[in-house]
């Protein structure tokens, strides 16, 4: 017991930094420490069994001691390791011995088998999970052995798997993991024998597959995520919000790669495949004026030409019901991929934010640990970059020092007038500018329609492309200008930043729906010219019909044939919204890549190699290198989703020339963030931002779902181009499938589930569900709230009774003070251990026998009270009046309390 | 490659993916880093320990005010020189990798912020701890005035049993509500 007694010593001295668990075990560790040491002979084995058999009344105890009793010594170690104050050499005598005990006491039971029999019969009643012992008689197992052993397996599997949650060393938990591995295949060997074996066996090795499947297809996962390389290196150089914006980058490269796939595999390649070629009908030919310019450079970069008859418009595509041999209906295809589409992504931006919001915990209680926060969270451990790092600390710095002045004097009275004054002032400045860039661009919408009259041979570059050249100017000189206007302001940069977001946010909103606004204005002109054109040839046709019969007198007219290229053709309106978006996306992209190029990279080596004849310090002065703007193209990349995602029913090939945008965007941005920004003076972390911009998205999502469902559901689609053509709206399409295709009695279905008379009733239960829920949850946070209180409450009875005797606890004294009969209580000073202990109210002291007993259910809440003594001080009093508590010194009732 | 992927064996890779949160290819890039810190005629043995002074220089910890702690509560030297193995290079990365949970991460920045190892977070400790944050250079330095305001503030917001030092519970407790914590206490090799 030598050896036992010496770890006991260096467990008291080393530090108390292990959870309660351990003191949990530790009343009986003693008698633990002994049976893990000898086991060499086989005598000692058989005394142990049989002592442990006597316990059987305690057994589920035992089970637990059993099964924690490796760890317990492996702990031991560990701490004694740290402490540096046994010979490793020994420790590691301790261990081998230990694991060579289990095997060899294992041999040594099959000898004792029959032995341990005839003690079995006597006791058959399963009472002790020694693992030799059940070793031993394998044969004779009895169910409910089988069934013990079962969990004991169990639970060594769960030990396996949550090992990687213990914050010990990796030597220690290798053994541990070894031995529970041992174990686990040595008695599901032994439970292999008997009924049911080979389902069990079979079971265990699935499992065992699964396992090995899972954790391949983890390291797979994690192969396929691309970029992770670049991404760090960023996020070194840069701290992790720079690295945020690319890994949202990512995600949203990841989200239009699946919608390509969507359009692609059921709209673009259907068509491609078994629709009819080029040059067939009207719609898939270039007319015949346009024929000789139709492969200029110029006229395919605008996306006419041979572009706008192409597969990337919506004008190309047939409205045949079914195609090919498959009887593929493309155009109830092409709608449900287009709605599907904003579906998905709906759905994938919901469930982003809601995992974001489970990741990021309850943020209820933000201000009351500011200090602590800023000290212990503060450091962003990915900076692995000297000159990050030196801004780092200066930032750190300035936000003690700030917060440090701000606990100070909280209130700092300026001029109150003024600035509010000031605010205004740059409020009403910043809606000048948004309304005056809302109303540029329908000046400028209105006016391209015009152009769009005139011939175009007479137009120059810049009047053709002045829409998206004047958008993508706004958008860049309006976020500049309302940083300036900000300034008057004076608000806390976090807030500033929020409002900057905010402000930039309508503005590109603003402006979209301007220029949606007048692209209506143009379809509706589109739709009347169409509507006349309808007219005019379906006059003519009945002409030609008329002429035909007249002259020819007969009523069998053949068809009029037209080569397609010479066929009359509406304007298609949705092929023309469909290249607007496109071309916006290509004029963003060359904007966006020309900003990096002349505003990051050509003032990077202006600032560079100007440096050398300068007058002043270019580097460190007025120019200096720039910042990445991480709201600034967190907001562009959202909007430019946003615009994918209205163009992208009129132009499938839209979301294909996202991915190639989104494509070059990270490898290009990722090269002039290294090659040529500074990280930020000002670093501040991702941290919650994330769903921030998720928010963003999912209502930029929900904007951009508005026009393109009202065009579906409103707008008559054009008679001669597109899936939809001839029908009256384009959700007929679905009708008609409804009607002709499927069974009747769904149709009727349909019709019952369409009537208002159910809609209603079904709007309003959703709105019913949405109310109780809203409760529940505002009742579970009364309840969380609650919960903090009680927490607190019991945390601060804890300290009260731990440290001060009868100084600080005021309201104990104060309550004493009011007692009548003071005489009853117990001097403070006296402390008797029983009665400490004791939940029971005592006779005498009623008063303070509730509030004790109120102390200690609430401590009995707080299952992670503050240990702030070592363990040794537990075992001084004598513990038999322990028994009520639910844990004997759940890490507080050591010492005991003061009865004061 | 071949010659890191011959040197760690099939079980010891699956044993330590086991134990760790690392993947596979976060355990093999780890090796080789580790080898390459080696010199020539440790890579042979397999317990070889790196000193500190080579484990600094990575680029990942180069920068950290931090790193020195690191290694020292990583280490299992029994000279306490803070020089790592690679078992304890892989308990390094695995603490700080991306889905280590938060216990685990709280419990190594408190053992990396208790300076002289006493198991609690006291005034002295959070000094040190305010000077690794703000700086070397001298104009950073926070006042004594400022610092002591500071320390108390602290101790104020998280010292929940009012003993003068910050625990590993009540510290435990205030980084679960921090809302970054577990994405900035992330070291990636």
């Amino acid at each position: 017991n030598r050896r036992a007694k010496a770890q006991r010593k260096t467990k008291q001295v080393s530090d108390d930094e292990d959870d309660e668990e351990d003191e949990d075990e530790a009343p009986r560790k003693r008698g633990r420490r002994k049976r893990t040491k000898p086991q060499d002979s086989d005598q000692d084995d058989e005394e142990d069994k049989r002592r442990v058999r006597q316990k059987g009344a305690k057994a589920p105890r035992r089970k637990a001691a059993n099964e924690e009793r490796d760890e317990e010594s492996e702990e031991d170690q560990g701490k004694r390791k740290k402490g540096g104050r046994a010979p490793s050499k020994q420790e590691k005598e301790d261990q081998n011995k230990e694991r060579k005990g289990n095997v060899k006491g294992k041999d040594e039971t099959n000898k004792g088998s029959e032995k341990d029999k005839k003690k079995k019969n006597g006791k058959q009643t399963s009472s002790s999970e020694d693992e030799s012992e059940d070793e031993s008689d394998e044969e004779s197992m009895s169910e409910g052995e089988i069934a013990a052993l079962k969990e004991q397996v169990e639970e060594k599997k769960k030990l396996i798997a949550t090992l990687r949650n213990k914050p010990w060393r990796m030597k220690r938990r290798l053994v541990l993991l070894k031995e529970a591995q041992e174990f686990v295949e040595k008695f599901e060997g032994a439970l292999g024998k008997g009924r049911g074996k080979k389902l069990y066996a079979f079971k265990v090795m699935m499992t065992k597959k699964l396992i090995k499947f899972n954790r391949d297809f983890e390291n797979f996962k994690t192969a396929c995520i691309p970029w992770e390389r670049k991404i760090k290196e960023v996020e070194s150089h840069f701290g992790s919000s720079v690295a945020s914006y690319f890994i949202f980058l990512r995600w949203m490269y990841g989200l239009n790669l699946i919608l390509f796939g969507f359009m692609f595999g059921l709209v673009v390649l259907p068509e491609v495949l078994m629709g009819l070629p080029y040059g067939s009908i009207p719609r898939k030919t270039v007319p015949r004026s346009e024929q000789d310019t139709a492969m200029d450079f110029s006229v395919l970069f605008d996306f006419g030409g041979y572009c706008k008859y192409s597969i990337l418009f919506y004008g190309y595509y047939n409205n045949e019901r079914n195609i090919g041999v498959l009887k593929f209906r493309l155009p109830l295809s092409y709608l449900l991929t287009g709605v599907g589409i904003f579906g998905y992504s709906l759905m994938v931006v919901i469930r982003t934010m809601a995992r974001n919001a489970n990741e990021g915990g309850d943020g209820g209680d933000e201000g009351e640990f500011t200090f602590s926060w800023k000290m212990f969270t503060s450091w962003d451990y990915l900076i692995g970059n000297p000159e990050t790092a030196d801004n780092k600390y200066a930032s750190i710095t300035t936000s003690f020092k700030e917060s440090i002045v701000d606990e100070k004097e909280n209130q700092k009275d300026e001029n109150i007038h003024l600035q509010r004054f000031l605010r205004i002032l740059a409020n009403i400045m910043i809606l000048c500018c948004l309304g005056g860039s809302g109303y540029l661009i329908y000046f400028v919408v209105k006016r391209s329609q015009d152009f769009a009259k005139m011939d175009p041979a007479s137009l120059t570059w810049f009047q053709k492309n002045e829409v998206e050249f004047v958008m993508s100017l706004l958008g860049l000189v309006c976020p500049p200008l309302f940083e300036t206007i900000a300034e008057l302001e004076d608000y806390h940069p976090r807030i500033a930043l929020k409002w900057q977001l905010g402000r930039i946010f309508a503005l590109f909103l603003g402006n979209l729906y301007t220029f949606l606004f007048a692209l209506f204005d143009e379809v509706n002109d589109k739709l009347e010219t169409e509507q006349e054109l309808k007219n005019a040839t379906e006059w003519a046709i009945h002409e030609y019909n008329a002429n035909y019969s007249s002259y020819y007198n007969t009523m069998d007219v053949p068809p009029l044939v037209v080569n397609p290229a010479d066929a009359v053709r509406g304007p298609c309106w949705e092929t023309a919204v469909g290249i607007e978006f496109v071309k916006l996306i290509v004029s963003d992209m060359q904007v966006t890549f020309l900003t990096i190029l002349i505003g990051d990279f050509a003032r990077a080596i202006i600032v560079r190699f100007l440096n050398y004849c300068w007058c002043w310090d270019l580097e460190a002065g007025f120019p200096s290198y720039a910042e990445f703007d991480i709201s600034g193209n967190v907001l562009g990349l959202i909007f430019n989703q946003g615009m994918i995602w209205m163009g992208a029913f009129y132009a499938p090939g839209l979301v294909g020339l996202n991915v190639l945008r989104l494509l070059t965007s990270m490898y290009f941005q990722c090269w002039a963030v290294m090659a040529c920004n500074v990280p930020h003076e000002r670093v501040f972390k991702a941290s919650r931002s994330n769903n921030f911009y998720m928010g963003l998205l999912l209502l930029v999502l929900f904007l951009s779902l508005l026009p393109v469902v009202y065009t579906i559901m409103t707008l008559p689609p054009s008679f001669d181009c597109g899936p939809f053509s001839g029908q009256d709206r384009m959700y007929d399409v679905v009708m008609e499938t409804i009607t002709q295709d499927l069974p009747a009695f769904i149709g009727t279905i349909f019709t019952y589930a369409t009537n208002p008379g159910l809609i209603m009733p079904a709007v309003l239960l959703m709105v019913l569900a949405i109310y109780y829920l809203n409760t529940v949850s505002k009742g579970y946070q009364q309840a969380n709230l609650d919960l903090k209180k009680k927490m607190k409450m019991a945390r601060d009875e804890e300290k009260n009774r731990r440290n001060n005797k009868d100084s600080t606890n005021q309201v104990m004294k104060d309550l004493e003070d009011l007692l009548p009969n003071k005489s009853l209580i117990p001097p403070p000073t006296e402390e008797e251990p029983p009665h400490g202990k004791s939940t029971k109210m005592k006779p005498g002291s009623a008063g303070k026998g509730v509030n004790l007993q109120k102390e200690v259910s609430l401590a009995a809440t707080n299952p992670r009270g503050p240990v702030a003594h070592p363990p040794r001080a537990r075992g001084g009093p004598p513990g038999h009046l322990r028994g009520p508590l639910p844990g004997p010194g759940r890490g507080r009732g050591r010492g005991a309390p003061p009865r004061t | 490659m071949g010659t890191t992927a011959s040197q760690l064996s099939k079980e010891s890779l699956s044993e330590y993916q086991e134990l760790t949160f690392l993947t596979k290819q976060e355990i093999l890039l780890a090796h080789k880093r580790f080898t390459e810190l080696l010199e020539k005629h440790e890579k042979e043995q397999i317990d070889a320990r790196v000193p500190i002074g080579r484990i600094i220089t990575l680029p990942e910890l180069k920068s950290n005010p931090f790193k020195e702690r690191i290694c020292q509560v990583f280490s299992t030297s029994e000279q306490k020189d803070g020089s790592l193995t690679f078992e304890d290079f892989l308990d390094l990365l695995s603490a700080f990798s991306d889905s280590a949970t938060l216990e685990i991460k709280s419990h190594y920045a408190f053992r990396i912020f208790d300076f002289d190892d006493d198991g609690t977070l006291d005034c002295a400790d959070l000094e040190k701890l305010v000077n690794c944050l703000t700086g070397e250079t001298n104009d950073a330095k926070l006042s004594s005035t400022e610092m002591k305001q500071l320390i108390s503030n602290i101790l104020e917001e998280s010292d929940i049993d009012k003993d003068g030092t910050v625990n590993l519970s009540e510290f435990q407790h205030v980084i679960s509500r921090s809302p970054d914590f577990v994405s900035s206490f992330k070291i990636v090799l």
